[in-house]
């Protein structure tokens, strides 16, 4: 079992009949993560994929006891899909959408708080607890089992990050794409705690980028931690005031500049490389 | 997605908030008429996205004819920031009893929207709140509850703003958030807010920043996006649906943008952008721009990406750096076949290839053209930067 999710973690996908949600979907299961339920309003009673489709999610939740819901849903839909399956009760919410208006996230996230339930996400490529199971688009390949966990603000960085950890040989144990919003139900700081309590993992990699304070929130947290955790930050060379694809991603003002942000890890003495390449040796360093 | 202040204007008013008498104009003749409709005097002001255009002269008064056609032709065509100006707002000039703040925005680090007011308007807000916090008061506003009547009227009076503008200030704010609300607004701020010497209070600026994600639910604040691009490159890149951003030198520490950058994720772009920006630098040497293709990108994506990038007569090299998960590096080496058949490229072109479908991708580029993709990143990196110095 990862920090989040295990082999018996029984998933629904909510917008599992689209194209998306079907093409990930597939992956999921064949990654061998429980798929127990798919919902897609006005096709409940089918199958899809050899799994079978509800209306609603408390629906899907009351037959098949899922305990955790991937949303595929497009991003006018995808705030009141967050919504419905925290009402249905279900505790681990992972929405990869992007593109989601930030006034429905400001919403979906006070509702997923109040009713105590955990989102990552949205506009994010999801979990993988590595060798055991997924939710979302993470292509499995790029990870072997071992000894890192990670996380980050964008997808294809974690990629080719996760890639290099694998290659050296430290592979990984869990991967959480906490997503490029402005407006995120997990941030780095949500996530630091759960990698300090798991057992199987020895250090931390976590990949930020311009944009926000969250690199700096979670730099406080560090000298909380006994395991090492190394950074890096995306975004060094770009302009003020414009958006670097992501959403979040934007320096405005003096604020939400790689320098503070890589200026507040260093102080707490994370090592954060200016080259993705450099990670691996600065975690070899670091486990010593 | 920002908005000129002519533009937020006309949207303050459809909600019942006080705005000068004005008139949008273009050329200096339309200044002329817009100034003997408004009256005199009046204040000529630039339409531009950036701040601080009083200090760059993009702000005149007028007291006649003659002054507002004098402001007209200094002001249209004048380039602030690198921007040129191609309209101006003329409006009647309001007598400043006193200035203040009034904005809603997002504040990332509690996940909602805060209302800020302060009484010492008139002047950049960011620069007041790193000197003088306490005269700054911010708001958060409950994502259940909306913002309170009482407490708008609270931190007016904390704020310190004259007792004379409360009553009205208190109902601006109102007007302010519905406005923000209806609009998916990520910034609506009145700076300044003017108590005028006779007694009116008044909105004396706009500024309305739009979520671009929830455009899709607003047909006709879509139609302004393509008006709040002003370089040829981005309106162009905004027609073909590609993520693009233009960097310039003054970006780059001086560096000359050289390098076209194309790349798959956003967290990846950059990356690619901040390593040809290290590798670079010794050379004079940086990426002369910002192009995600995204996720699952087809061929099609990367020819018109390719085709975007090479039109930039800055680019005198691409690199195409893919990391392949969702994305199928096969259909990228289609797509850069398309393109480069199509296009005859004049400059070096740098290919780093891995992940999903790679040696099909390889052997598509092995097969029909003379390109050797890079599976290292770093290597790529410094090849691109060798052959453009070199050139």
């Amino acid at each position: 079992m990862g920090i989040l999710l295990g082999r018996q973690t029984r998933v629904l996908v909510q917008g599992l009949t689209g194209r998306e949600g079907s093409f990930h979907a597939q992956q999921m299961i064949a990654y061998g993560t429980k798929v127990v339920a798919g919902v897609t309003p006005g096709k409940g009673g089918g199958t899809h994929l050899e799994v079978p489709i509800f209306d609603t999610v408390a629906g899907a939740v009351a037959a098949t006891g899922a305990e955790a819901s991937c949303i595929f849903v497009p991003a006018a839909f995808a705030g009141d899909a967050i919504c419905e399956a925290a009402e249905a009760g279900v505790p681990l919410i992972v929405c990869i959408t992007e593109g989601i208006p930030t006034a429905d996230m400001i919403r979906a996230c006070a509702y997923v708080k109040a009713r105590g339930a955990r989102l990552v996400g949205p506009n994010c490529p999801g979990l993988l607890t590595v060798g055991e199971a997924k939710m979302g688009i993470i292509p499995p390949q790029i990870a072997k089992p071992g000894v890192v966990g990670m996380v980050s603000r964008s997808g294809t960085l974690t990629y080719e990050a996760a890639d290099l950890l694998s290659r050296a040989g430290l592979g990984l144990t869990t991967i959480v794409g906490i997503g490029g919003d402005p407006v995120l139900g997990t941030r780095f700081a949500d996530v630091l705690p759960l990698f300090e309590a798991d057992p199987a993992t020895r250090a931390i990699v976590l990949i930020g980028e311009i944009g926000g304070t969250d690199e700096e929130a979670a730099a406080a947290l560090v000298p909380q931690l006994s395991k090492p955790v190394v950074g890096f930050v995306g975004g060094r060379s770009a302009p003020e005031g414009k958006r670097m694809g992501h959403a979040g991603a934007i320096v405005s003002g003096n604020l939400g500049t790689a320098a503070s942000k890589v200026a507040a890890l260093e102080a707490v003495g994370v090592a954060v490389p200016l080259t993705l390449a450099e990670i691996p040796g600065c975690v070899a360093k670091a486990l010593g | 997605m920002k908005i000129h202040e002519y533009q937020g204007k006309q949207i303050f008013a459809r909600y019942g908030v006080p705005i000068p008498k004005g008139q949008v104009a273009a050329t200096v003749d339309e200044v002329v008429a817009a100034a003997e409709a408004v009256g005199y005097p009046c204040v000529v002001k630039a339409q531009v996205h950036v701040g601080g255009r009083g200090k760059a002269g993009g702000v005149k008064l007028a007291a006649d004819a003659a002054a507002a056609r004098g402001a007209g032709e200094a002001i249209l065509g004048m380039d602030i920031k690198g921007l040129t100006v191609q309209q101006v707002l003329v409006e009647e000039a309001i007598g400043i009893a006193a200035e203040y703040y009034l904005g809603i925005t997002l504040d990332r680090a509690n996940q909602r929207n805060v209302l800020i007011v302060s009484a010492a308007g008139g002047i950049d807000i960011e620069e007041v709140a790193a000197k003088t916090p306490e005269k700054v008061l911010r708001v958060p506003i409950d994502p259940a509850f909306g913002l309170l009547p009482h407490q708008i009227t609270a931190a007016l009076y904390a704020a310190g703003i004259d007792a004379a503008a409360i009553r009205e200030a208190t109902r601006f704010i109102k007007l302010l958030d519905q406005a923000y609300r209806d609009i998916d607004a990520s910034l609506a701020e009145i700076n300044p807010l003017v108590l005028t010497t006779d007694g009116r209070v008044v909105a004396a600026d706009a500024k309305i920043n739009i979520d671009d994600n929830a455009l899709f639910r607003h047909k006709e604040l879509a139609a302004l996006s393509e008006d709040a691009l002003t370089d040829p490159l981005e309106i162009e890149a905004h027609r073909r649906g590609l993520q693009f951003v233009r960097l310039e030198a003054a970006n780059l520490a001086g560096a000359a943008p050289a390098v076209g950058v194309i790349g798959n994720g956003a967290g990846l772009v950059m990356g690619t952008l901040d390593e040809v920006t290290r590798v670079g630098a010794p050379h004079g040497i940086g990426p002369a721009n910002f192009l995600d293709i995204g996720g699952g990108a087809r061929a099609e994506v990367v020819r018109n990406a390719l085709e975007l990038v090479v039109s930039n007569p800055d680019v005198r090299g691409v690199f195409i750096n893919i990391f392949g998960g969702i994305t199928r590096c096969d259909e990228v080496a289609k797509g850069i076949l398309e393109a480069t058949g199509a296009l005859d490229l004049q400059v070096p072109l740098v290919i780093r290839l891995t992940g999903t479908n790679e040696d099909e991708g390889r052997r598509i580029l092995a097969e029909q053209s003379s390109y050797q993709p890079y599976t290292d990143f770093g290597a790529a990196a410094a090849k691109i930067v060798e052959l453009v110095a070199a050139a």
